[in-house]
């Protein structure tokens, strides 16, 4: 962005944010017209059913709108908004873990006695490029994300794909940072086996 | 360093988080391993997979339908 755009957004951003402090009926549907396309789109990634994304945008929107008062002037709505959504599809996430959290063991690699692999690993004639040109494979990756117990599906979700930081993932969850990287390792490496037979074409 | 360390090792290697003599060891073995060469690429393109797949899906872009902007206005009122 050349940088008197940059400014502009900076200060039209700013006097946004002081309207919907004063209480400003207008500055907040401003806000909720611009910003629900985006946030839908990242609470989509994280529940299941169009219903629930949708309700986690609504929370979202009633937290967001009770706590602007204590938005502080150097932050950024966006950056703001998109925690506030993302803890709000974690609340509801949790609320609705009711599933048994499955055991990803079968999906980890094994080894011999002697440190080996039990089942040698093979390259993959897919690429992370050429999946976006076949519309099945975005959704194969997409439903096997969506297998994975959501205690590991969250970590790969907040790291991998919204790019939040170890430490901050771990405060999100109340886990330590340690058991953030645990976790993503293995939800990496399920994933991964997941994805085996169809990216080595033999599914 | 045999293929069960070298996998554990994986998220911190992509990170650049080993120490300088662990990293050495770890690229000793993935010289001479090809399981293991296969499974670093195949994990990485994994990570990418992911990612890729959420922004494809940015792509398919649905707008916000006006009920559920008229439902988050009704409720903060």
């Amino acid at each position: 962005m050349p940088f008197m755009e940059a400014v502009d957004a900076g200060s039209s951003e700013r006097a946004l944010v002081a309207r919907l402090q004063a209480g400003d009926a207008s500055a907040f549907e401003q806000l909720v017209r611009q910003q629900t396309p985006v946030l839908l789109r990242v609470a989509r990634r994280f529940m299941k059913s169009e219903d629930d994304a949708r309700d986690a945008v609504q929370d979202a929107f009633v937290a967001a709108f009770k706590s602007i008062r204590n938005f502080g002037a150097n932050a950024q709505l966006s950056t703001w908004l998109h925690r506030i959504v993302i803890n709000a599809c974690l609340m509801r996430l949790r609320t609705q873990r009711r599933r048994r959290e499955e055991d990803l063991e079968d999906y980890l690699p094994h080894f011999r006695d002697d440190g080996h692999q039990v089942t040698p690993s093979q390259q993959w004639n897919e690429t992370a490029e050429t999946i976006l040109e076949r519309t099945e494979l975005v959704g194969i990756v997409r439903a096997e994300i969506d297998q994975l117990p959501d205690t590991y599906r969250e970590v790969l979700l907040l790291r991998d794909i919204e790019e939040l930081s170890t430490e901050e993932t771990a405060a999100m969850l109340g886990i330590t940072a340690n058991a953030v990287k645990i976790r993503l390792h293995r939800a990496r490496q399920a994933l991964r086996t997941r994805l085996d037979p169809y990216m080595r074409g033999v599914q | 360093m045999k293929c069960e360390e070298f996998i554990a090792f994986l998220a911190d290697y992509l990170d650049e988080l080993l120490p300088r003599e662990t990293i050495a060891r770890f690229e000793l073995h993935l010289a001479g391993c090809r399981s293991c060469t296969a499974y670093l690429a195949t994990y990485r393109e994994t990570i990418l997979m992911a990612r890729n797949a959420a922004n494809a899906a940015r792509l398919d872009v649905r707008d916000a339908p006006e009920e559920l902007i008229a439902a988050i206005l009704a409720s903060v009122r």
